[in-house]
């Protein structure tokens, strides 16, 4: 295919937001500009970015070295097929945010709308960066600039200091992870050739052990910046801290560069994983998962039990990868492109529907001023346009057919099934309680997610204030439909979406899903992953034949009687006074899951005595890894730290003694 | 070309699903029959389901004041997707061309469907009730869905498909082959299909007290044809369910690809005869049993997890 030249359009679209996001210096201060004319601007860059990726998938890849940087270190960039993918679900989804983020920002909320859009675009701009980068000095570049214009966008409220203290434990977990990827590059690089391009480390002989240590330095590295469990506790403080368009892109695009890292490093760099590389990706991965699921159902604020949600999702992903690795390791490639297939589809599915839940958020904390799950309750009826497109990223995110969630849900059990071929005898034991831990952490997701949105937009307001809330306008509707949309849309063409990712898998693996016997994986009304005889779905079909059914039944309904309603108050049990607040309160709808998993969670429950005149009943769920590993990793610092003061006198003698005694140690070392 | 070819798979998917449908509300009937015989009660007439659904659907609905319109669609989509699962379901023969559109991983994607749309509803209305019922519905749906998944993964390993045809297909023509993965995987199974039905050990389907009620805590503000409707929806998720069991592990006097139309009426009188016996078997153990308390069904469905892994590890390790 005579392919344009595609790098070049995305590094254009690259310094156009760079200079959106300068743009909005001309007047920071004025919402008017920064919402109306720049982020609609930046919405339109990444669709031509979506674009620019869905061309990659298909074209050669394309290199480019551009001479600017430090002396005698260039950038070297290049779109393959893998940036590819990630650039279009980058794009993709962040037509949508940027979008709703046009409408979001108001006057008079922490940073200035100019400088907010500056870190917004050059955030948009260094994932971009990330994606394309070639080599190790600018992807650690790009990936500090990414970290960095994150950072100032979660704390863009820095006046509140829980928000300041959420800021210093992504930037802390930031850092650890950037600490490992520089050694991981480092190791990479001792292959014989002392470069940092990318190029030179593929062609790089790494014994395995040096490998092994790369690899494990990558998942540190990439895992912090993923979520992954237990590199995970940044998540549910910055998430709630950052402005809710800022939170759908951290969780819905940023967590992904992360999984790319590690796709990039561990099939591409290291083109040689061995099998039981993944057994402890499979492992945290379905860990993490039920984790970040669990917390969940007993979070009572909207976004942090988003945040662990993503936590969740994301254990998911790392999970689908370490399959993918075990089956790459031991030959059976055609598996391995169907779990790779599986996680890249879950990735593109997380970007729409989480991203479209944390702006629904944003839209009812914009309405509501609430954020606690206890506060709110029938916002459907006062938000409509909120309320349906939320309901759709609900049921997608919940892994229910025919939407996408699970599409890559089904992909990725499909995949389990092979697992009995893996010749590993103890290994192919466990791995079905893999499986069952993955269907229960997705029927957990269905359990938190009908919490979410039952709780905020279902039953009666539980404050009286609630009746006034207002829906959103139409650049927020515009990109609500457009992640609502996406939700559906990758659902109901599975075949299709397929096609693209399988280029990944080509790329990656040397060998597509496609070949494995079927024609191109059935066509865009059946999905044949593999052969017509194992396995086969079609979300067509099942959404027809449901809506004719839906509408035969309406119809006949209404045939046998005409059909009056009559309005009523509900059942009460003959005791008049239902109000809101008799409704199940979020803590209330965790409280099964508490009791069920409750080895799981640190709680401290307060039980009021019999005699209190104003009985309180208090319970709060925390995460074990805060007390059990990182106050006794922070003690363990602060210690070294003290050790290593004493040795700081303060007297310029005893710096001197030091000196005198490092120089003598040199010479030793140098005599002999 | 041939139209016969064509049109008889459209024919007996059409019979199968008709017949599905219009059972259903028969097979909850002798279900309640026989659980009045044996509770030594006289029972009502077989046909009760046909004449409440055809009572309620003359009735004037009436609607809290704070339902939504999805509180009002849902009973219509309770039922799509039922039917759609009968479509998927081999109950008279194993020849569905639709069934190529779900295979049983989706199947159970549908039914989760369903219930979070049930428990979506029972929370619109803002009771108490209803939402308490959607926070237990959806404890028992997380509870029973892994092991009904560990279920279906035993069938699928036996057969190499995840097609409920094909596994019935393959079962068929196996010739009475015992496995012991199997036994394990059906005692699993009626454990979760009692959960999943809201029947006796986990929920109790006859009750009024809103205290003790699961499934219809969540349906209490229905009236009229929207509780026709789910009531109907919900006999025919009992069916379902039924015949999935029959398809997983009893899959003989079934019609296969190779017969015509006719043998539908042959596979006619051994289905009614395994539904009888599967209606007489579920009366019998909701007899013998007392409703476990909310915070004991966690036990019962970890147990039917825990044979259906077993079932898995007998399969993987021996082969069996």
């Amino acid at each position: 295919m005579n392919a344009p030249d595609l790098l070049p359009i995305a590094l254009g679209v690259v310094a156009a937001w760079v200079c959106m996001g300068l743009a909005g210096f001309i007047s920071p201060r004025s919402t008017r500009w920064v919402a109306r004319v720049i982020f609609p601007l930046g919405a339109l860059g990444s669709l031509v970015m979506a674009a620019v990726g869905l061309l990659a998938l298909f074209a050669a890849p394309q290199s480019l070295v551009l001479p600017i940087g430090l002396p005698g270190l260039p950038l070297h960039l290049r779109l393959d097929a893998l940036s590819g993918f990630f650039l279009f679900l980058l794009g993709s989804s962040t037509v949508g945010i940027s979008t709703f983020a046009s409408g979001y920002f108001r006057e008079g909320e922490g940073t200035a709308p100019g400088l907010l859009g500056m870190q917004y675009h050059v955030f948009l701009a260094a994932m971009c960066m990330v994606m394309l980068a070639a080599d190790a000095y600018s992807f650690m570049l790009s990936w500090e600039v990414m970290a960095m214009a994150s950072y100032f966008l979660v704390i863009s409220q820095h006046r509140m200091a829980e928000i300041r203290s959420a800021g210093y434990v992504y930037l802390l977990l930031a850092h650890l992870g950037a600490i490992a990827l520089l050694l991981c590059f480092g190791v990479m690089m001792q292959g014989g050739i002392a470069s940092l391009t990318f190029e030179a480390m593929r062609h790089a002989h790494l014994s395995p052990a040096w490998a092994s240590v790369a690899f494990g330095l990558a998942v540190i590295g990439f895992g912090a910046k993923a979520g992954l469990v237990p590199l995970h506790i940044w998540l549910p403080e910055a998430h709630p801290a950052a402005p809710s368009p800022v939170s759908a892109l951290m969780s819905g695009v940023m967590l992904k560069t992360a999984l790319y890292g590690l796709l990039r490093v561990s099939f591409d760099l290291l083109h040689a994983p061995l099998w039981w590389w993944g057994v402890p990706l499979l492992a945290l991965g379905l860990f993490g998962a039920l984790f970040g699921v669990l917390f969940a159902a007993v979070q009572t604020d909207m976004k942090r039990l988003l945040a662990y949600s993503s936590i969740e999702n994301i254990g998911i992903a790392f999970a689908a990868l370490g399959l993918a690795l075990v089956f790459h390791g031991v030959g059976l490639a055609v598996f391995a492109a169907l779990a790779l297939a599986a996680m890249l589809y879950h990735l593109l599915n997380h970007a729409f529907f989480k991203s479209l839940l944390f702006l629904t958020t944003g839209s009812v904390l914009h309405a509501t001023h609430q954020r606690s799950l206890g506060k709110l309750g029938g916002l459907l009826r006062t938000m409509p346009w909120v309320g349906w497109t939320a309901l759709i990223g609900t049921l997608a995110i919940a892994g229910l057919p025919p939407l996408n969630g699970f599409v890559a849900e089904w992909l990725l059990l499909q995949s389990f099934l092979f697992t009995p071929q893996i010749p590993e005898p103890f290994f192919n034991l466990l791995i079905p309680l893999g499986a069952a831990m993955l269907v229960l952490t997705a029927a957990l997701a269905a359990y938190v997610m009908v919490k979410f949105y039952g709780v905020i937009f279902l039953g009666r307001a539980r404050e009286p204030q609630l009746e006034q809330a207002h829906d959103v306008g139409w650049l927020e509707r515009i990109g609500l439909l457009w992640l609502a949309a996406g939700c559906v849309l990758l659902g109901l063409i599975p075949t299709w979406v397929l096609q693209a990712i399988d280029r990944v898998n080509l790329m990656l693996l040397g060998k597509p899903l496609a070949q494995a016997g079927h024609s191109q994986m059935g066509n865009w009304f059946w999905l044949v992953p593999l052969s017509p005889d194992r396995a086969s779905y079609s979300p067509v079909a099942i959404l027809l034949v449901g809506l004719l059914v839906v509408g035969l039944t309406g119809l006949l309904t209404h045939r046998v009687y005409a059909g009056r309603v009559r309005r009523a108050a509900p059942w009460d049990c003959g005791a008049p006074g239902l109000t809101g607040r008799m409704q199940d309160s979020a803590e209330g709808f965790g409280q099964p899951i508490r009791r069920v998993f409750s080895p799981f969670f640190l709680m401290r429950v307060e039980l009021p005595r019999p005699d209190d005149a104003e009985p309180r009943y208090r319970v709060s769920v925390e995460d074990r890894f805060w007390p059990q590993f990182y106050t006794p990793a922070a003690q363990a610092v602060l210690w070294l730290a003290r050790q290593v003061g004493k040795i700081q006198q303060g007297r310029i003698s005893v710096y001197l003694l030091y000196s005198f005694l490092t120089l003598l140690v040199l010479l030793m070392v140098v005599v002999r | 070309m041939n139209y016969s070819a064509l049109l008889t798979p459209l024919l007996t998917q059409f019979l199968a699903v008709a017949v599905s449908v219009l059972l259903a509300p028969l097979m909850s009937g002798w279900v309640a029959q026989c659980r009045a015989w044996l509770s030594n009660r006289s029972a009502p007439p077989i046909w009760q389901p046909y004449a409440r659904i055809a009572k309620l659907l003359r009735k004037d609905a009436v609607l809290a004041h704070e339902a939504t319109a999805l509180f009002r669609f849902v009973p219509y989509l309770l039922m799509g997707i039922m039917v759609v699962a009968a479509a998927i379901i081999p109950s008279l023969s194993t020849d569905l061309p639709f069934a190529q559109a779900a295979d049983v991983i989706a199947l159970v994607g549908l039914f989760a469907l369903a219930r979070v749309f049930t428990a979506l509803a029972g929370m619109d209305i803002g009771t108490a009730f209803g939402s308490m019922g959607a926070r237990r519905d959806m404890m028992v749906g997380f509870l029973a869905e892994p092991a009904l998944l560990m279920v279906v993964f035993t069938s699928s390993l036996i057969s190499g498909s995840t097609l409920l045809p094909t596994i019935a297909e393959y079962l068929q023509s196996q010739h009475l082959a015992l496995h012991a993965s199997l036994a394990f995987a059906a005692v699993a199974f009626i454990m979760v299909l009692l959960a999943e039905n809201a029947r006796i050990p986990v929920d109790n389907p006859t009750t009024h007290l809103e205290l003790t009620m699961i499934h219809e805590a969540m349906v209490l503000e229905y009236s009229a044809r929207h509780l026709a409707l789910v009531e109907w929806a919900s006999s025919l998720k009992l069916f379902n369910y039924v015949c999935i069991g029959f398809a997983l592990f009893l899959p003989w006097g079934m019609a296969n690809h190779a017969d015509g139309v006719m043998w539908l009426l042959a596979a006619l009188p051994p289905l009614l005869l395994k539904l009888a016996a599967a209606g007489f078997g579920i009366a019998l153990i909701e007899t013998l049993s007392a409703k476990l308390r909310i915070f004991r069904d966690p036990e019962f469905l970890g147990t039917a997890f825990l044979l259906a892994v077993l079932g898995l590890l007998v399969r993987l390790m021996l082969s069996h």
